[in-house]
């Protein structure tokens, strides 16, 4: 072989072209690098953007409640999250809250349970469900799309099964099961148990991801399973892990719930999928898988809930809001392809 | 290299089959320390099936593993990693949107010493990327300078050049490369020719799977030739011309 003398060491030429910093380009690589930029500028801008429109949005009784009326959604999302990145999805997110939920108001009512054993019923059964999800995914290896549509009608059955359709209102319950609605205050703002909560599984889960090896296992899954597979991870485990991790975030979105509505509602969550896969989604974590910040599903959140709250503060009929929500979902996505393009 | 030495890895009549196809047929395989053995064949003459033996991604259904003359049997890749086997696979080498250091690292990352470690299970991200400098340092991959970037940003060669320092890293004993530079252009494929010559000068032995007899010739002390699920033949650079080679691949001569 004699090319290997004649070509000179120094760099292509092309190479350098490629490699140069266009704008574009720099924007690109950080958007890359820093998932979470992108929803933090847009929920920045849609802050002030409101308040310009209306001064009373700005009012902090109003940011609370927008933050009080995220919080269900944002905890959903936040298990929504770890799925997604590893390129599952899962449908029966609203259905394993309520479920939970369920479990917890109706043993620690009618069955007399402590109130501190009917909340961890109520997370078995998040967990129990995640399990089920998981072992589908698995071990009979069908899509997750398909497991959790399958379980999100199951769930949603057995929820009414057991509930015989019936709402437990917080007043029947035990303090503790409705804790989560019980506010204080923070200089002027008052915060809920439920959004301190939802705080913590956040701050928990981001911890996990960024700086231990199961958060590297569950990136490296999502991103090329097979590359994963040849690094010596277990992915079938890590892909169980995750949903029954996620099973367990659902259940403590179910103590949120109780303490956000005042009541365990069979009814209640119907949308609760669709509106946390839009969070995530908004929030910069790819569908395809091992690409996201979590702190972006909770910037997806707030988002939906700023618009939600900013666009009826302004005298727009709800219609709008919904519009809005999907051009957000269709712009949030579109940026994704873009980051994924490879090179900008 | 010096065959009167023991061979870092032996494989003795190893068969493999699938169904009623005949993978292998009793192969024998040697590797000598500080050696790059090429392993050549045509398509079906069970390089990758000889491969994924040595590399534990196949459990053969007869026949031996030595070693260092001592008896092993891999179930899974993890076990022949953990001997000291490291393998880069042709196409699925590296997690795209990982960072380089991650790629390194990824499936055996190095925790905090002490209780943050231990208990809260925090890795050490800083000390893995000071290692993964060194380790591309020690390969004199000029081309990689930030090891925080992700993978998918990187070129072909590059790409390759991270799966070659990861095996480097890792594997004590040897180092096997399948098709490394099948997907390349010729002055990516000169630098990981390089490469494999820098493993063969850290003194790390090298089995190296490849369709391209220039680069076969340009970096192998012995050639394996696989045919018909068995080896048809070992020669080397100096003793037989690339044509001579591809005639004992294809059965139109035999080893003389």
């Amino acid at each position: 072989m004699t090319t290997a003398a004649t070509v000179p060491p120094e760099v292509d030429p092309a190479e350098e072209f490629l490699d140069r910093q266009t704008p574009g380009r720099r924007v690109h690589a950080l958007l890359r690098r820093y998932p979470a930029l992108s929803p933090a500028l847009v929920l920045v801008l849609s802050v002030v953007f409101f308040g310009i429109l209306n001064d009373r949005f700005l009012a902090p009784a109003n940011l609370s409640l927008v933050v009080q009326q995220v919080a269900v959604v944002g905890a959903l999302a936040a298990g929504q999250t770890l799925i997604i990145l590893t390129a599952g999805i899962d449908l029966s997110v609203g259905a394993v809250m309520v479920l939970s939920s369920m479990v917890s108001a109706q043993t620690a009512t009618a069955n007399g349970v402590p109130a501190a054993v009917a909340l961890l019923l109520g997370l078995l059964v998040g967990l129990g469900a995640g399990l089920v999800n998981g072992l589908l995914v698995t071990k009979v290896k069908l899509p997750p799309f398909i497991v959790t549509l399958g379980t999100l009608n199951i769930f949603v059955a057995l929820t009414l099964l057991y509930s015989k359709g019936a709402t437990v209102r917080g007043r029947e319950m035990p303090a503790l099961l409705t804790w989560t609605g019980t506010t204080f205050s923070v200089g002027g703002v008052r915060v809920t148990v439920g959004v301190l909560l939802m705080l913590a599984l956040y701050a928990v889960l981001a911890y996990v991801l960024s700086q231990t090896s199961w958060g590297r296992h569950v990136y490296a899954v999502g991103d090329d399973k097979d590359a994963a597979r040849l690094a010596g991870i277990a992915v079938s485990r890590v892909l169980l892990s995750v949903y029954v991790t996620a099973g367990a975030v659902f259940a403590v979105a179910g103590w949120i719930l109780i303490g956000r509505i005042n009541a365990a509602s069979p009814n209640a969550g119907a949308d609760a999928n669709l509106d946390s896969i839009t969070a995530v989604v908004i929030g910069g974590t790819s569908l395809f898988g091992g690409r996201g910040a979590i702190w972006g599903s909770l910037l997806g959140a707030l988002i939906v809930g700023v618009f939600r709250n900013g666009l009826s503060l302004a005298g727009f009929d709800v219609l709008y809001q919904t519009l809005t929500v999907g051009v957000l979902v269709i712009v949030a996505v579109s940026v994704d392809q873009w980051i994924r393009r490879g090179r900008g | 290299m010096n065959t009167t030495q023991t061979p870092v890895l032996q494989a003795r009549g190893l068969v493999k089959t699938f169904g009623r196809v005949v993978g292998l047929d009793g192969v024998d395989l040697d590797l000598y320390p500080g050696e790059v053995l090429a392993v050549i064949g045509d398509n079906g003459a069970g390089k990758s099936t000889l491969i994924k033996c040595l590399s534990g991604a196949l459990r053969p259904d007869r026949g031996e593993l030595l070693l260092d003359g001592r008896p092993v049997t891999f179930d899974r890749p993890q076990d022949a990693r953990a001997a000291g086997i490291e393998t880069v696979y042709q196409n699925l080498a590296v997690s795209p949107a990982l960072d380089i250091a991650s790629n390194l690292y990824l499936g055996r990352e190095r925790r905090w010493p002490g209780w943050q470690g231990s208990l809260l299970r925090r890795l050490d991200h800083r000390g893995m990327r000071e290692s993964a400098r060194q380790a591309v340092r020690d390969l004199g991959i000029t081309t990689l300078q930030d090891v925080t970037q992700p993978v998918e940003t990187l070129s072909g060669g590059q790409r390759q050049a991270v799966a070659v320092a990861r095996a480097a890293a890792f594997g004590s004993k040897m180092v096997i490369l399948d098709e490394p530079t099948a997907a390349l252009g010729v002055r990516e494929s000169n630098q990981v020719l390089q490469l494999v010559k820098d493993l063969r000068e850290r003194g790390l032995p090298v089995i190296l799977i490849s369709h391209n007899m220039p680069h076969v010739f340009e970096v192998a002390d012995r050639i394996h030739i696989q045919r018909l699920g068995r080896r048809a033949a070992v020669v080397t650079p100096e003793t037989h011309t690339p044509n001579e080679a591809v005639a004992i691949m294809t059965g139109a001569a035999t080893a003389a």
